[in-house]
């Protein structure tokens, strides 16, 4: 009898320094399901960034198809990730759209800044009364800075296909 | 070649490859051409690896030839040249020599005619010269890789303290079908060439030098060989290369010459080599001994399409409309423009492109030569697995297909996807037609592309971060205000409370 509790309290040593040693810092699964998310900080998803809406994946407070950017791809790197089955986006948090860039019309623009502080990831550029300026690199293509925007200057473009960009297409598939 | 079993040729070291048909005889007996000045030079402010280069002359400038135009900044930057003088017009959106086929930001020169030089330094010797002194020529000259690839010559030679170089490795294989310009270069220039080895010798510091030459160039063979006699260079050897295809692609030749294997992600420097082509080092040649930096090369145009196939000294920037006129012009209906070569090469839509330093051959294909679409007659895959066998970098390439269809572009890269050389013997080898080579492209651009989406989102995910601190930031400092404006108003009621005379006089 002393022999299995003094193995027990060996053990709950081993555990409890186990349990300190190697501690995991964080939560890995949230930092799992972000690394799946496309950063567009947009918001749709109706929490405000894709790190709360990790967040709420991982609590069960949301579920995996509320993120319009990420699409159908999204939904399914999510459901692999968590064992879920996978399932169509959920429309009532908007649809997948083609990835577009915004362009403020700078002739209209009477500097109010109320874009740059629309702008999650600070694509912006300006100061108040001058006009402002996007970032096309940085833009994730949100739409947030749009809806603030007094005079409307702000247009959503669709990014130009260049020599840049392009991408070698699949032949063209005509089996007989 | 035998089909049915492992593919073997006499003297190839490697596996794979093939016997094709070379056409060169259409260009090969005729000597280089120069070109009439072009009206129009058109110099494409991206190149096809995607490097943009900034243009430093403006419009309404004269520019005289050899004037420095354009340049690309980083370590691996390169400079352009204007091929001639003339007047440097507004920037235009042109067709570009690109496979894509879009039109992208050119800088254009209108020829004056005149063809004034700048002013040129003092050829000088180059045994005098350091090696640092002839990598940083080689920069001003504006050199590149002038094989296809493109990549700054300078880097290539710059000594480096992590890789050791013991071999300089000339390409002069040309393996492709139809071009026969290095072929030409060999045949007439052969001191030239000589010499330019003997400046990059002595820029990497070592004296061993490998030409490899394809067997069915006996001229050039024998022109360098009587060269080599005649100079006293005799330190550079000649190895005759079976004419397998692609012999020369760069990774394949260093393993033939040396039986050295480059690692799949790694350069030739990592066992030991620089290869160059026999065109570069030309190029050399005439930047160190000569003085003169790169504004023309020697192009190729042929194919059955065109009235009269040969080599010309063509100026970068020429449109390939004006070397076809110089040629004859087209002999009839064409089927496919192609630049570079049969198997390489990108097909252009038209011929008001003009030719970059990378451009060998322009090669005008009629029907008899290309067929109308590959695609028109695909057929399932019936895993053969004759591909593999044609493979000359040992892949799968039907199995890189089967994942590539199904979107599995991250199992491609575990079979080897950018391996690939992208030298077309599996399309040529496959039963069903099916076009190998553009799957595995296209999935390469699926995988650049994801990796770039990859990376934009890392950057967002930080910026995104960094101003949610800020804002958070902000916000402490604000309510600190706040905090001590109400402490500092507390603070000075209770003053005036204490000074009954101040409120009086308030009140």
């Amino acid at each position: 009898m002393l022999w299995i509790c003094l193995l027990f309290a060996i053990l709950g040593v081993i555990l409890g320094y186990a349990a300190f040693r190697f501690k995991v810092e964080g939560e890995p699964l949230v930092v799992e399901i972000e690394a799946l998310l496309p950063q567009t900080q947009c918001g749709q998803c109706s929490f405000p960034g894709c790190k709360p809406y990790a967040e709420a994946i991982a609590q069960g407070k949301a579920d995996i198809n509320q993120c319009p950017p990420g699409g159908e791809v999204g939904v399914k790197a999510l459901a692999d990730l968590l064992g879920l089955d996978a399932k169509p986006l959920d429309e009532s948090f908007g649809i997948e759209k083609e990835k577009k860039v915004a362009v403020i019309v700078e002739a209209d623009c009477i500097g109010c800044t109320l874009c740059i502080q629309a702008c999650p990831v600070d694509a912006i550029l300006g100061a108040a009364k001058y006009m402002h300026t996007v970032i096309a690199s940085e833009c994730t293509g949100c739409d947030l800075c749009v809806e603030p925007c007094p005079v409307d200057c702000i247009v959503m473009s669709p990014i130009k296909p260049s020599v840049l960009n392009w991408q070698w297409p699949e032949p063209i598939q005509n089996r007989h | 070649m035998d089909l049915d079993g492992v593919i073997v040729f006499k003297g190839w070291n490697l596996k794979g490859g093939l016997n094709l048909e070379g056409h060169k005889d259409l260009s090969r007996q005729y000597s280089i051409i120069n070109t009439a000045i072009p009206n129009e030079l058109i110099y494409p402010l991206v190149d096809r690896s995607g490097n943009v280069q900034t243009a430093l002359v403006k419009a309404g400038e004269r520019v005289l030839k050899g004037q420095v135009i354009a340049g690309s900044k980083g370590v691996q930057g390169t400079l352009l040249h204007a091929a001639s003088s003339g007047l440097v017009k507004e920037n235009e959106w042109r067709m570009i020599a690109h496979p894509s086929g879009l039109k992208s930001e050119c800088l254009i020169i209108a020829t004056d005619g005149l063809d004034e030089c700048c002013p040129v330094d003092e050829p000088v010797d180059y045994t005098q010269l350091s090696a640092a002194d002839i990598c940083e020529k080689v920069h001003q000259a504006g050199i590149v890789g002038l094989g296809g690839a493109g990549f700054p010559t300078a880097v290539k030679i710059t000594p480096n303290n992590v890789r050791t170089i013991d071999t300089l490795i000339i390409n002069g294989v040309e393996c492709e079908p139809y071009i026969t310009c290095d072929d030409r270069l060999m045949q007439q220039y052969p001191s030239e060439i000589l010499l330019g080895i003997q400046v990059l010798l002595r820029a990497l510091a070592i004296e061993n030098c490998v030409i490899g030459i394809e067997e069915d160039m006996p001229e050039a063979i024998e022109a360098i060989q009587k060269a080599i006699e005649c100079s006293g260079f005799n330190q550079i050897q000649v190895k005759v290369v079976p004419a397998v295809y692609p012999a020369g692609g760069e990774r394949q030749l260093i393993y033939q010459l040396t039986g050295r294997e480059t690692p799949n992600q790694g350069f030739p420097a990592d066992v030991g080599v620089v290869c160059q082509n026999v065109g570069t080092v030309m190029a050399v040649y005439q930047a160190i001994v000569k003085g003169q930096v790169l504004i023309e090369r020697v192009v190729t145009v042929t194919g059955m399409g065109i009235n009269k196939p040969q080599n010309m000294w063509a100026r970068i920037g020429t449109p390939i409309k004006d070397l076809v006129s110089q040629c004859g012009g087209y002999n009839g209906p064409i089927e496919r423009l192609i630049m570079g070569g049969l198997m390489m090469g990108f097909s252009l839509p038209d011929d008001d492109v003009g030719i970059t330093k990378a451009t060998n051959c322009i090669l005008v294909a009629t029907s008899k030569e290309v067929t109308k679409s590959s695609e028109a007659e695909m057929q399932p895959c019936i895993r053969c697995g004759e591909c593999a066998l044609a493979c000359p970098v040992n892949l799968l390439p039907q199995q890189i297909y089967w994942h590539s269809q199904g979107g599995a572009h991250q199992k491609c890269q575990s079979f080897g996807l950018f391996d690939c050389i992208e030298c077309g013997c599996c399309d040529v080898v496959c039963p069903s037609h099916i076009p190998l080579v553009q799957y595995l492209r296209a999935s390469k651009s699926k995988v650049f592309l994801k990796r770039r989406e990859d990376e934009a989102a890392m950057l967002a995910k930080q910026r995104f971060e960094r101003r949610d601190t800020r804002k958070a930031q902000e916000k402490v400092a604000q309510e600190q205000r706040i905090r001590l404006k109400k402490l500092a108003l507390v603070k000075l009621q209770k003053e005036s409370a204490s000074s009954p005379v101040k409120m009086q006089d308030k009140s």
